[in-house]
């Protein structure tokens, strides 16, 4: 990077930092110079940091008092609810977290998508973020079995059977996952076990995230690189820094508007009922953030090939640097991307609401044209549009579209007047 | 990006409203839930602490010879934010009740009275018991079952009062009673709540609609036992957020002033200059007018 | 512009900035750590009533209170007379037997070696009361130290008569 070198200001600090550069990390973190120009959905990758380490922070107080039994789990959980000191208020936190995390990864994964941040160079961070939000998705599968209701226990049945389909060793495979002849106290046990555990991998593939994300900085609105070691970046603390916290705090209001007034909005009913293997509850759905999907899932006729779409649509997204192969970065300057990428938000909130929805009728109608047009946009439009759209002009640097705006010429004029006679160059 | 916003945040309100909207219906029936006003709805809800315990009543004399609260223990009735009986009525009332205690020195399980410090008694001792008991249909433990339905206390409310004889042709088996509210229509519990069925010992007239109402409260409570102190923390937490965020707010355009004032205005504008000139004039920016 | 003001109000700004953060940061931790504390369940179990009527001269029940062995002896006569005639000065943690046992036919003490915590044994020991295994510490007939490595006598825990039957500790 361009900016300073870190000086230690004691012995102390050097005898340390010479053996583990802990102090020029926090440094270089401080100093990192970030583009002028980011817009506030750039303030999502520290929203997204809050989440993790509050997820886990809530999950860690919440193992304390669990018990991981199927004769026990969801009775622990009243008793944390009801007997804990704030019990109630740390697993809601954690619930309506877990919802606020997706929310959060969403609006930063089409943050990404708009402004082509996983363009070359920047493909590392597009991909460990594919990986940290597969670990994601896993993660809370599994926690959302934990309190053992019926959408537990039926959720877990569901996803688990569909391993079944692989040809071959699919029943094996499945039998393996569950421990037994069917989703029951061993497998709650493994959950249990591995959603402690996964947390702390995505935290380590967070780490590798950013560390590529430093390597070439960060993408901008404009989608231009910018030149470092001008005025066009500033060091992140305390620009990015009051930034972020001052959208942190706002996404507070309304991650603590679900937990404080809304705390069961977004979950179902029927997950405090709790589990029996003799009845299945009338629809079963996941959580919402999983809803588009399951609506790809249910959407294709055979079950093998239910899976394989559905993963397909995330396997697809690590394509994406390869698929889109337009030049220009950001939708700002792609007047026909940018159409098409609101018809896919459109089409990817439809799927949500498709995946609540009982597959037949109308919905298993729409859920295929859907799947369909997700697919059809990232294999076939994206590498179209890549190679014949007409883009608009690219600024010079990202000062030039603040310039352009309209008076920006007299002012220049009114300056040059001022300053006649004196070498522009001395002027810093 | 301010169309942006307003286009996301269209998308959201849609997405709102559509939820806000399914939610006034039961599950499937698309059958409309029958309105009350509940003192612990909204954000400023609180429990009627005489219906919290006119709804106990009715819990006890109505309700917990089929229906478990498991999840309930005795002193849950005198803490804070519930019904509030005090410490020696709820020891009184836990006292009522046999529990099954031991093994004692001799190996055997014996029986003892309640303390507060028990769980409510079962009505039957497991849930194959309860259900063979009530013609093959367990009544479900009450704990939570505000929470586990659809509408919560409007459908409960909603359930009792909502018992009819079933439309003609309509074809049920012994036991099975006819209800609009029910997931399917039909249900194994006879209509358990009638004008009188109890007499309040505060006095107060025992209407259906007002024994529904008080048992349909307790349950809300029974649910959820720290609604107040969650709603009033809530109050503090968004208090406490408006006065950060603009002090945050404020902090941060202090902070970005540097970057948003006149000076950088011209700095750029000289930036731009000096690109123009050496890229299109190459001639001494002096004599640019 | 007078650069003594701006700093000033700026400072201001920032320090109120600081400050309130660092209060609902405070707050917010509060119940992270009190979610710790014993819990409202584990608190009402903090007393417990023990009927007492099979206990007859001579016989010594155990209960369990707060997961801890509590011996409830109903003295003899004898074993009374024995640890009021015992002398302060002989004892390492002088205490009168009086003081121990409010009602001196009824011993209650917390069955826990004041050394390293083992449970002793009863009716064993030089003293013929009690007797750690552990390290070899004697209690007397009022569970006072005699001998050996433990420093004080046995825990007499809060405790009352609700009637002549049940003792509630606790």
């Amino acid at each position: 990077m361009s900016e300073e070198k870190y000086i230690p200001n004691s012995k102390i600090a050097k005898w340390f930092d010479d053996r583990l550069p802990l102090l020029s990390l926090s440094h270089h973190l401080k100093e990192y110079p970030t583009p002028k120009n980011l817009n506030y959905w750039w303030t999502f990758g520290g929203i997204l940091t809050f989440c993790l380490i509050t997820q886990i922070v809530t999950g860690i107080i919440l193992a304390m008092h669990y018990v991981a039994h199927t004769e026990h789990a969801f009775a622990s959980i009243e008793h944390i609810m009801r007997d804990v000191n704030y019990g109630w208020l740390i697993r809601y936190v954690h619930s309506n977290g877990a919802s606020m995390f997706f929310l959060a990864v969403y609006i930063h994964i089409f943050r990404g998508l708009y402004f082509g941040s996983y363009k070359s160079p920047r493909e590392m961070i597009w991909i460990t973020g594919l990986v940290i939000y597969l670990l994601m998705m896993a993660t809370a599968f599994m926690g959302y079995v934990l309190p053992w209701g019926q959408m537990s226990f039926w959720g877990a049945t569901v996803i688990t059977n569909l391993f079944s389909a692989i040809p071959l060793i699919g029943e094996s495979i499945t039998g393996w996952l569950w421990g037994g002849f069917s989703v029951d106290n061993p497998t709650l046990n493994r959950f249990y076990s591995l959603h402690y555990l996964l947390p702390f991998l995505i935290f380590g593939l967070v780490v590798l995230h950013v560390w590529s994300l430093h390597i070439p900085g960060n993408n901008n609105p404009v989608g231009i690189d910018v030149k470092k070691g001008t005025n066009e970046t500033m060091p992140f603390h305390p620009y990015m820094v009051m930034k972020d916290l001052l959208a942190l705090l706002t996404f507070l209001l309304i991650f603590f508007g679900f937990v404080f007034f809304l705390p069961d909005f977004l979950g179902h009913p029927d997950n405090y009922i709790p589990a029996d293997p003799l009845v299945t509850p009338a629809h079963i759905v996941p959580e919402w953030y999983l809803l588009p999907f399951y609506a790809i899932l249910r959407a294709i006729p055979s079950k093998l090939g239910g899976v394989i779409f559905m993963f397909a649509s995330i396997f697809v997204l690590v394509g994406l640097p390869w698929l889109d192969g337009s030049k220009v970065r950001s939708a700002t300057f792609r007047p026909i991307y940018r159409k098409f990428f609101w018809v896919l938000v459109v089409i990817v909130i439809l799927l949500g609401y498709l995946g609540a929805k009982p597959p037949e009728g109308i919905y298993l109608i729409l859920a295929r044209i859907a799947t369909a047009y997700y697919f059809f946009h990232f294999l076939i439009l994206l590498p179209l549009l890549g190679r014949y759209e007409k883009t608009d002009p690219l600024p010079m640097s990202i000062s030039d579209p603040v310039l352009d705006k309209p008076g920006i010429i007299d002012k220049f004029k009114e300056m040059a007047g001022k300053y006649e006679g004196e070498n522009v160059g001395t002027f810093k | 990006m301010e169309r942006l916003s307003n286009l996301f945040t269209k998308i959201l309100l849609i997405i709102f409203f559509i939820g806000i909207y399914n939610s006034a219906y039961s599950e499937e029936n698309k059958t409309k839930f029958i309105k009350n006003n509940w003192s612990f709805e909204g954000v400023f809800g609180t429990f009627d602490r005489s219906a919290l315990q006119r709804g106990y009543q009715v819990y006890q004399e109505v309700c917990s010879g089929c229906h478990s609260v498991q999840h309930l223990s005795y002193r849950n009735l005198s803490e804070k934010g519930g019904p509030e009986f005090t410490l020696n009525e709820a020891k009184a009332i836990a006292a009522q009740f046999e529990i099954t205690d031991g093994p004692n020195e001799d190996g055997e399980m014996f029986t003892r009275s309640g303390r507060l410090s028990d769980k409510f008694v079962n009505p039957f001792p497991n849930v194959k018991a309860a259900a063979a008991a009530n013609g093959g249909a367990y009544p479900p433990d009450m704990s939570v079952l505000a929470k586990a339905r659809k509408g919560g206390a409007d459908y409960i409310y909603s359930l009792l009062m909502g018992y009819e004889e079933a439309p003609a042709g309509y074809d049920l088996d012994d036991g099975v009673y006819y209800n609009k509210y029910m997931p399917g229509y039909k249900i194994k519990m006879a209509e358990p709540i009638s004008d009188g069925v109890v007499v309040y010992n505060d006095g107060t007239d025992a209407t259906k609609a007002q024994i529904s109402k008080d048992i349909a409260t307790f349950l809300v409570w029974t649910a959820d036992p720290h609604l107040e102190s969650r709603h009033r923390m809530g109050f503090k937490v968004f208090f406490y957020l408006i006065v950060f965020l603009t002090l945050v707010y404020f902090s941060k355009q202090k902070v970005w002033a540097r970057f948003n004032s006149k000076h950088e205005e011209e700095e750029e504008v000289f930036d731009k200059a000096e690109r123009v000139v050496t890229e299109y004039e190459g001639e001494d920016p002096k004599t640019f007018k | 512009m007078s650069k003594d003001i701006k700093p000033k109000r700026r400072d201001f700004l920032f320090t109120a900035t600081y400050t309130i953060g660092a209060v609902g940061l405070g707050v917010a931790i509060w119940p992270l750590v009190d979610q710790m504390n014993p819990d409202s369940s584990v608190k009402a179990l903090s007393t417990t009533e023990v009927d007492v009527s099979n206990v007859v001269p001579g016989k010594t029940i155990t209960v369990l209170w707060r997961g801890k062995p509590i011996f409830i002896r109903r003295r003899t006569k004898k074993e009374i007379d024995e640890a009021a005639q015992v002398d302060l000065k002989d004892l390492k943690d002088p205490e009168k037997d009086s003081d121990r046992a409010k009602n001196p036919e009824w011993l209650v003490m917390v069955g826990v070696c004041t050394h390293l915590g083992c449970v002793p044994l009863g009716n064993k020991g030089e003293y013929k009361a009690w007797f750690c295994p552990c390290h070899g510490s004697h209690y007397d007939t009022s569970g006072r130290i005699r001998k050996g490595p433990a420093p004080k006598n046995l825990e007499i825990p809060n405790y009352e008569f609700v009637n002549s039957n049940t003792i509630k500790i606790g």
